[in-house]
Order: structure tokens, then C-alpha cells, then sequence
């Protein structure tokens, strides 16, 4: 009788678990943790748990607590889709991605006809890394929203920079080969043509996505183009292996990168011995920060282990608790309402602005090169001695672009 | 030109020899046992976590010998308590088992090492520059990748021609029925046979682990690879194994070093329909290409460059 009556009990409380559940605010972060993206994805995650875990510890959200749930996508666009679903039925509204952007705009696809026939069940996509312009232009969605530069202003940063850089006269392109890595290449070859028109492109290459585990070939290519510059939109495995294996054939070029700071990189160019050679564009950079991000860069890597990649997801996740908190409501709806237009402090402090046209988040970019510390300089990468100095700053006015897009609002 | 040249060929040997060590375990357990092991890549992959786990232990030396010497244990027992058993139901049965042995092995290798790849570093003792032509240099423990494969084609060979039981296994290649009625001990030579190839494909994996990436993944993506080779080197051939590896590694090395699109060949202005794939270049072709050879020797010449037996 007893052994019943604690089954029962235990029935009742397994039935009751999703009642509980309104009192979370689920983000579904739909992104590699198994495969060629997974040492970034897995950085991702830690990330957005740790933020999750700052605003639980500050009292939540309209006294909510944020719950991060990490669904594996492989990085593969059905994948996602299966997995996007799965979030809905489990009652997740808002989901957030980045690496990848044929998985980005798979997921903004799903999210608006999956709102179109769900009304009042509405999920919201937060994009923190997805950066093919198409995403905030011909294929704009009112439910995504971007916290990454998209890959057209990180370009027209990069060709700016290399307009001072006479030294730069031979450039090759690597990059992957799908919808991210094409646009890279050409807007590379676009802007560089009206910017540096002297500058000879001695090499267009793309390479499978996430497979290639032994780049020395692509190497071997590079060195005989005589390129003294490499520029490429590279990032997980495929940046770290790229990188790792220029080191091995001692390739002496500059590199022009979205994503050298990633898993495995920073190693990779100490092992290059390219000194201030290898640049990478973000939004932030930890050593030039101003104090109150310094503290968060410091509390982070104690409690996480890794550098801050993503300063992008710090700030999508504060402008996503200020838009919850506004409208006092956690529904899709609401919040996207909120998020568009809005206005705040990006985590180095520098002003930022949610455009409600296209959902783009414009802020200052920041060029930033690797090498040994200078003195004071307080962040090293990896353990190896070797830390992001900021080069150039691109202010957030001066990098908007007109956009295409003509959003559907509900 | 001639820096591209040297240097893919080196990359395309070695990755070809790389190639051999796995395949040739596979071509001999394939001809003699008429089993198409789907495992064997992820013996490879064994080879690699175990070289891992025991380097970070005892150093790289011990692993480099020890862990093959594992792996080629554990096939040895996969077929003794496993495909043995399943033979007597026939081939497909076989083909399954091995099928599901891989998936098995895969999950397995996550559960204890993770979904992300391992730090598997190359050992210090190998971390220099083996020599700088033509102002590149070419790490040292490639090298040593190198003369790993060559010294254990070498070792393969003189076992397979200058040993009993290598005559043995040679016979049972070509007519493994008529072995098996001299009073071989059949059984134990294919448990022998599997075992070593597995130990050799570990070996390749312990060496292999370092200078690639050490991941869950790594067994399936080099896989299919492995089969391309058995085919376009023809059942039965451990020769025609080692010239198709080379091959397959010299032109997929190859082909990724060259520009060439029908855009260039024939003018940029590409026929109707053809918009894409005008713009297509060999180096973008370069993943296919050992699948396409896979299908065209299949139908030209399916006993392969120099199979002797169709079935």
C-alpha cells in the first residue's frame, strides 16, 4: 500500500514538473555540439549559460528564471529545423543561433511560417553570429533579430583597414563553400576593386565546409601564388586546422580574418609565429575594454575557462532581459516589439542600436591583431602568452549600409 | 610551380600511404573472409583515442606501440566472439554485424571521450622542421608518418612472401575454398587476418591522430575512402590496394592545386542550364573525384587495376 502510495505521489510530481516550467523563460541555442563546429559551438553554449546564470543570480526576469537548453544541429540546416521543432513542442519561444549561416536562414524561415501558423504561439530567432547579409536584406524576417556585424560591414571594416596597409599587394581568398564563405568572397573582391584597386587577387579558393582535416594542399597553393595576404571568413575547426597548418609549412603572409580568435586559433597563429600579422574583426576586444568590461572578461574566463569570443551574446542577451523586463511580458510578440529600435550600452560600452528596418544591430567594430602582450595588457588567449591589440576602430555610424529588406510586420 | 609540385606530391604520398595502412587490412579480410567490414574505419579511429589516452599516460613511444597492439586485440576478439558466430548466416549477416559494430563504436567513443576533438598533440620529440626547400618547410613528424607507412608496407610484404602463414593467406586470396580443404585451420587464420588488419589500421590511427584531428567523426568521414580503394585496386590485390591509395591520394592532392572550370577552358559564357557547374573548378570537384573513379572502374573494369577474381 505504501509502495502505491509513493508511486502515486511520484506520478503526481512527474505531471506537475510543467507546471512548474512557466516560471522559466526557455532559449533553445540550436547549434553544433557534436562534429566540425563543435569546439565552437560548445564556447557558444558555456556562454550563454553563464549569462543565463547572471541574470538568475540578479532575480531573473519578471521573476522568471532563464534556462539555457543546448540542442545539438551538427551544423546542418535540417538538422536544425528537426531540432527548432522539438524546441516548440517542449514550449521554448525563443530560440537563438549563430554558426552557420545556411542554418541561420533555414531557422528564419521556419520561425516566420511556423508564427504564420501558430498565432498566438509566436517564437522569436536571436541571432548571434549568422552573418550572410541575406539574413537582414532580400530574406529579412520581423522574428529574427541580429546582434553579429553582418559579413558586408566586417568586409567594408577589413578593406577600410587595408586601405593604410601599402604593403598588402597580392591577396588570396579561402573560404568555405556555402552561402557565408561565397558572400565573403564576393564582397571581398567588390570592395577591394573600388578600394584598393592595385591589389591583384592571386587566388579564389572554397573548400568543403567543416570536413577538411588537413589543409596543407590549400597551403601548398597559397605559398606558390606568391600571395602576401590571405583574407578568409573561416571560423571553427576549419580557421584553427587552416591556420595550424600554415604554421606547419612556415607560409609567411598576413591574415585578414572574421574568426582567428576562435577554438583552436589563437594556439594555431602563436604556433604560425606571425606576430601581429594575423587581424580579426569583432565588436570587442578584451585588452582595450573599458574597466566594467575588463571585470565581466575576468569573471567570465574564471568561470568558464575560455576568452570571451562572443561579446555579441552578452549583448543580445542584456538587450533581450531589458526588452522581457520593458514589456513585462516574455512572449514573442511583445518582445520583438521592444527589441526593435532599441537603443543601449554594447558591453565596451559603445552605443548600439537595433534598426528596426532590417533588425541589424549596428555598433562600433573593433580590428584587433595577435601577437605578444604589451605591458599591462591583462588577457592572453589559450595560455599562450599572446593577446588581441586593437589596431582600428570602425564607429557604429560609420559602418550602416542601406538594406533591402521590406519586413512583414503581424 | 615546381614548390606546388614537390609539396603536393610529399602531401599526396603521404596521405595515400595513410590510406594504404587502413586498406590493406581491409582488402586482405575482404578477399579472404568475403566480408565488407564497415568497422574498419573505426578501428582507425580506436587507434587514434587509444594513442591518445596512453600518450597523455606513459608518453608517445609506449602508445605508438602499444595501442595498435590493443586494437588488433579487440578485432581479434570482434571476430572471434562476434563474426564467427555470425558467418554461419551468410554474408549480408556479416555485412550488418560489422554495419552495426561501427555505429556502436562511434556512440562508445563519445560516451568516453566527447563529442569534441581531443587534444592529441604531436609528441616533442617530433615537433621540429625536417627540412625547408624552396623556402617552405615541412614538419618533421610528417616525416616520421611517412616512414611509419613505408616501413610497415615493407614489414606487410616480407610476412605475406617470406612466411608460412603468409603463403597461407596469399593462397586462401585467390581460392580461399580450396585452403580450407587442405586442412587449414581456416578459422584461425581469418581471426589472425582481422586482427592484424585492425592493429594496422590502429596504427594508422595512432600516427594519423595528431597531424589530423582526433574525433568522434573520424571514422565515418574517411570510411567511404577506404572502400573506393579496395575496388579501383581489385579484390584480392594487396598491390593493387597500395598503387590505388597513392593514386587517390596524388590526385585528390593534386586536384585541389589546380584552377581549371570549363569557364576557362571553353569562355566565360556558360551554355544554358549550365550556369553553376561552368564555374565549377577541379579543386572545388576535388571530394568527388575518388567516388566518381569508384564508379567508373565499377563499370569499365570491375575486377579493378589488378584484381584477379569477380567475386
Amino acid at each position: 500500500m505504501q509502495f502505491k502510495v509513493a508511486g502515486f505521489a511520484l506520478a503526481v510530481g512527474l505531471i506537475a514538473v510543467p507546471a512548474f516550467a512557466d516560471d522559466t523563460i526557455k532559449i533553445g541555442y540550436i547549434d553544433p555540439l557534436s562534429g566540425g563546429g563543435a569546439s565552437v559551438g560548445e564556447g557558444g553554449l558555456k556562454t550563454f549559460q553563464y549569462l543565463a546564470e547572471q541574470i538568475n543570480a540578479a532575480g531573473g526576469l519578471n521573476g522568471k528564471k532563464v534556462e539555457i537548453v543546448g540542442l545539438d544541429n551538427k551544423t546542418n540546416a535540417q538538422e536544425s529545423l528537426i531540432q527548432a521543432q522539438k524546441a516548440a513542442d517542449q514550449g521554448i519561444r525563443i530560440i537563438t543561433q549563430g554558426n552557420g549561416s545556411s542554418v541561420g536562414v533555414a531557422l528564419s524561415d521556419w520561425v516566420t511560417k511556423f508564427n504564420d501558423r501558430n498565432p498566438g504561439k509566436e517564437m522569436l530567432y536571436l541571432n548571434y553570429a549568422a552573418v550572410d547579409p541575406v539574413l537582414t536584406n532580400d530574406k529579412c524576417s520581423y522574428w529574427h533579430f541580429r546582434w553579429d556585424a553582418n559579413s558586408d560591414i566586417k568586409m567594408a571594416a577589413l578593406t577600410t583597414y587595408l586601405k593604410d596597409r601599402p604593403n598588402v599587394k597580392k591577396i588570396y581568398l579561402i573560404n568555405q563553400d556555402y552561402s557565408f564563405g561565397q558572400s565573403v568572397r564576393t564582397q571581398a573582391r567588390a570592395m577591394l576593386k573600388e578600394k584598393r584597386p592595385d591589389i591583384e587577387i592571386v587566388g579564389d579558393e572554397l573548400h568543403p565546409l567543416l570536413k577538411i582535416t588537413d589543409f596543407s594542399p590549400y597551403i601548398a597553393k597559397i605559398k606558390a601564388s606568391g600571395a602576401d595576404a590571405v583574407i578568409t571568413g573561416n571560423w571553427g575547426q576549419d580557421i584553427a586546422l587552416l591556420l595550424k597548418a600554415a604554421a606547419d609549412a612556415g607560409l609567411q603572409t598576413d591574415w585578414y580574418t572574421y574568426y582567428a580568435g576562435g577554438a583552436g586559433g589563437p594556439t594555431a597563429i602563436k604556433q604560425t609565429g606571425l606576430s601581429h600579422r594575423v587581424f580579426q574583426i569583432n565588436e570587442g576586444l578584451p585588452n582595450s575594454a573599458p574597466a566594467a568590461a575588463q571585470k565581466f572578461e575576468t569573471d567570465f574566463r574564471a568561470k568558464v575557462g575560455i576568452g570571451l569570443w562572443y561579446p555579441r551574446a552578452v549583448n543580445e542577451m542584456r538587450m533581450l532581459a531589458m526588452a522581457i523586463t520593458q514589456a513585462k511580458a516574455d512572449d514573442a510578440k511583445s518582445v520583438a516589439a521592444q527589441l526593435e529600435g532599441m537603443s543601449t550600452e554594447a558591453l565596451d560600452g559603445d552605443p548600439a542600436t537595433m534598426r528596426k528596418d532590417d533588425h541589424q544591430l549596428f555598433q562600433d567594430i573593433y580590428i584587433g591583431s595577435f601577437g605578444p602582450l604589451d605591458p599591462g595588457a591583462k588577457f592572453d588567449e589559450e595560455g599562450t602568452g599572446w593577446g588581441w591589440k586593437t589596431q582600428g576602430v570602425v564607429k557604429g555610424a560609420d559602418t550602416i549600409l542601406p538594406t533591402t529588406c521590406k519586413m512583414e510586420r503581424p | 610551380m615546381l614548390q606546388l609540385v614537390i609539396f603536393s606530391t610529399l602531401n599526396g604520398v603521404l596521405y595515400g600511404m595513410l590510406l594504404f595502412m587502413m586498406a590493406s587490412g581491409l582488402t586482405l579480410i575482404f578477399s579472404m573472409m568475403g566480408v565488407l567490414n564497415f568497422a574498419h574505419a573505426s578501428f582507425y579511429m580506436l587507434g587514434a583515442y587509444f594513442g591518445f589516452e596512453i600518450s597523455r599516460r606513459l608518453g608517445f613511444w609506449p602508445s605508438f606501440f602499444v595501442a595498435p597492439l590493443l586494437v588488433g586485440a579487440l578485432g581479434a576478439l570482434v571476430e572471434r566472439y562476434g563474426l564467427r558466430r555470425v558467418h554461419k548466416f551468410g554474408h549480408v549477416s556479416e555485412l550488418l554485424f560489422t554495419f552495426g559494430l561501427a555505429f556502436i563504436i562511434e556512440e562508445l567513443t563519445q560516451m568516453f571521450w566527447g563529442k569534441l576533438p581531443v587534444d592529441y598533440r604531436v609528441p616533442p620529440s617530433l615537433d621540429f622542421v625536417a627540412f625547408r626547400l624552396l623556402d617552405t618547410t615541412y614538419p618533421a613528424y610528417r616525416m616520421f608518418m611517412l616512414l611509419t607507412a613505408i616501413a610497415m608496407f615493407v614489414f606487410l610484404l616480407a610476412i605475406l612472401t617470406r612466411t608460412r602463414i603468409g603463403l597461407i593467406v596469399q593462397a586462401a586470396l585467390t581460392h580461399p575454398d580450396t585452403v580450407a580443404m587442405l586442412g587449414h585451420n581456416v578459422p584461425r587464420i581469418f581471426m589472425i587476418v582481422f586482427g592484424v588488419g585492425a592493429a594496422l589500421a590502429g596504427l594508422a590511427g595512432v600516427i594519423a591522430g595528431p597531424a589530423l584531428v582526433t574525433q568522434p567523426s573520424m571514422a565515418s568521414s574517411l570510411g567511404p575512402i577506404l572502400f573506393v580503394v579496395i575496388v579501383v585496386g581489385g579484390l584480392g590485390s594487396l598491390q593493387g590496394a597500395f598503387f590505388a591509395s597513392l593514386l587517390i591520394g596524388v590526385v585528390q592532392t593534386f586536384a585541389v592545386a589546380m584552377n581549371y572550370s570549363l569557364a576557362e577552358a571553353f569562355g566565360a559564357n556558360a551554355p544554358p542550364l549550365l550556369g553553376d557547374l561552368w564555374q565549377v573548378t577541379i579543386a572545388q570537384l576535388a571530394p568527388i573525384i575518388p567516388y566518381a573513379l569508384l564508379v567508373l572502374m565499377l563499370i569499365l573494369r570491375p575486377t579493378g587495376l589488378m584484381g584477379t577474381r569477380e567475386t
